[in-house]
C-alpha cells in the first residue's frame, strides 16, 4: 500500500462520514461545520489528482467565504428545528431506497463500463517544476477568455442582487407613495369657502406705518 | 494505485448521499442548499478526475466556472432566505405558499 492509497481512502472516509453528518444532524450550525469538513477533505482528494490550484481555491472560496456566509445566516435566524424535522423518519426509508437505487445504477456503469483501469491508464506523474496555475492560466486567458469575462459579470450581478435583496437602510430619495396618491381626493386637497366679498376702504400707507410703530 | 473508477465511485457515493439529504430534509431550505453544494462537490470531483486521467486541463477550467457560479448561487440563495425569514419568520418550504392566495 503506497502513501497515496492510504491518503485517498482515509480522506474518502472522512468525506463520506461528514457528508452523512451534514444530512442527518439536527442543528444547522453543526451541519454547516460538517460541510466545512467535507470540503476540506475533498480538497485533499483534489490534491491527489494534481489539481493544486482548485484544491486551494476550494478551501479559500468555500470554507473561507461561502461557509462563513452560511454560518452567519444560520446563526442570524431563530429557527424551530424540531418543527423542520417533522416527517424525517417517515421519509427516511424512501430516501435510502432512492439513493441506493441511484448508487447501484452509477456503480454498474462505473465498474462495468469504459472507466476501468484498462481504458484509463495511470498518467505519469508531472515533473517537479510543473506549474498547475501556469497551465490553467494559459488555457483560461486564451481559449476560455469570454467565459472568464462572463463569470466576472455573473459575480458582479450576484454582488448587486445580494445587496439589493437584503438592503434595509434609510432611503434618501423622494419616492412616490402610491397608496397616498390613490387615497387623495378633491376634498382633502381643495377647500372651497363661500364668503362675502369684502371691499376694504383704501387707507394711506403713512398711517399704517405709524400705527405699527406705536404698537411696538 | 488508485484508478479512475475509485474517484468516480467516491463522487457517486457523495451524490447519492446528497440525494438522500434532499429527500429527508425537504422542509429546511438551508439544509437543501447544503445538499446542493454537496452535489456540486461530487460533480466537480468527477470533472477533476477525468481531467487528471485524460491529461486535459479543460476539466479544471470547468470546475473553476462551476465554483464561480456556485458561489454566486449560494450568495443569492442565502439573501433570498434572509428576506424570506424577515417577512415570514419561517424557512419551512411547506409554509411558503403565499402566492397561492
Amino acid at each position: 500500500m503506497t502513501f497515496q492509497v492510504i491518503v485517498f481512502y482515509s480522506f474518502a472516509a472522512w468525506v463520506v462520514f461528514s457528508a452523512l453528518m451534514v444530512i442527518t444532524s439536527k442543528n444547522s450550525v453543526k451541519a454547516a461545520l460538517f460541510l466545512v469538513l467535507t470540503f476540506a477533505s475533498a480538497s485533499v482528494i483534489w490534491l491527489l489528482l494534481e489539481a493544486e490550484f482548485l484544491a486551494l481555491s476550494l478551501i479559500v472560496v468555500y470554507v473561507g467565504a461561502v461557509m462563513v456566509l452560511l454560518l452567519f445566516v444560520v446563526m442570524m435566524m431563530d429557527i424551530d428545528y424540531a418543527a423542520l424535522r417533522q416527517g424525517f423518519v417517515k421519509k427516511l426509508p424512501f430516501a435510502i431506497a432512492a439513493s441506493l437505487a441511484f448508487f447501484a445504477l452509477l456503480y454498474f456503469f462505473i465498474t462495468h463500463g469504459e472507466f476501468s483501469a484498462v481504458h484509463f491508464a495511470q498518467p505519469e506523474a508531472k515533473s517537479a517544476d510543473y506549474s498547475n496555475i501556469k497551465e490553467l492560466g494559459r488555457v483560461m486567458y486564451t481559449d476560455y477568455v469570454i467565459a472568464f469575462e462572463t463569470a466576472a459579470v455573473i459575480l458582479l450581478v450576484a454582488i448587486i442582487s445580494a445587496i439589493a435583496l437584503t438592503f434595509r437602510g434609510r432611503k434618501h430619495r423622494k419616492a412616490q407613495v402610491i397608496s397616498k396618491q390613490l387615497a387623495a381626493n378633491k376634498r382633502n386637497r381643495l377647500k372651497i369657502v363661500s364668503m362675502d366679498a369684502v371691499v376694504e376702504e383704501p387707507v394711506s400707507q403713512v398711517n399704517d406705518v405709524e400705527e405699527e410703530g406705536e404698537d411696538k | 494505485m488508485i484508478g479512475l473508477s475509485d474517484y468516480l465511485l467516491l463522487s457517486a457515493v457523495l451524490f447519492s448521499i446528497s440525494i438522500a439529504g434532499i429527500i429527508i430534509n425537504r422542509k429546511n431550505v438551508i439544509t437543501l442548499l447544503m445538499c446542493i453544494e454537496l452535489m456540486l462537490l461530487a460533480v466537480n470531483t468527477n470533472f477533476i478526475a477525468f481531467s487528471h486521467f485524460l491529461q486535459d486541463s479543460a476539466g479544471q477550467i470547468f470546475v473553476f466556472f462551476i465554483l464561480t457560479v456556485a458561489a454566486a448561487e449560494a450568495a443569492i440563495g442565502l439573501a433570498i432566505i434572509v428576506v424570506l425569514f424577515r417577512n415570514r419568520a419561517t424557512i419551512d418550504v411547506d409554509k411558503i405558499n403565499q402566492l397561492k392566495g
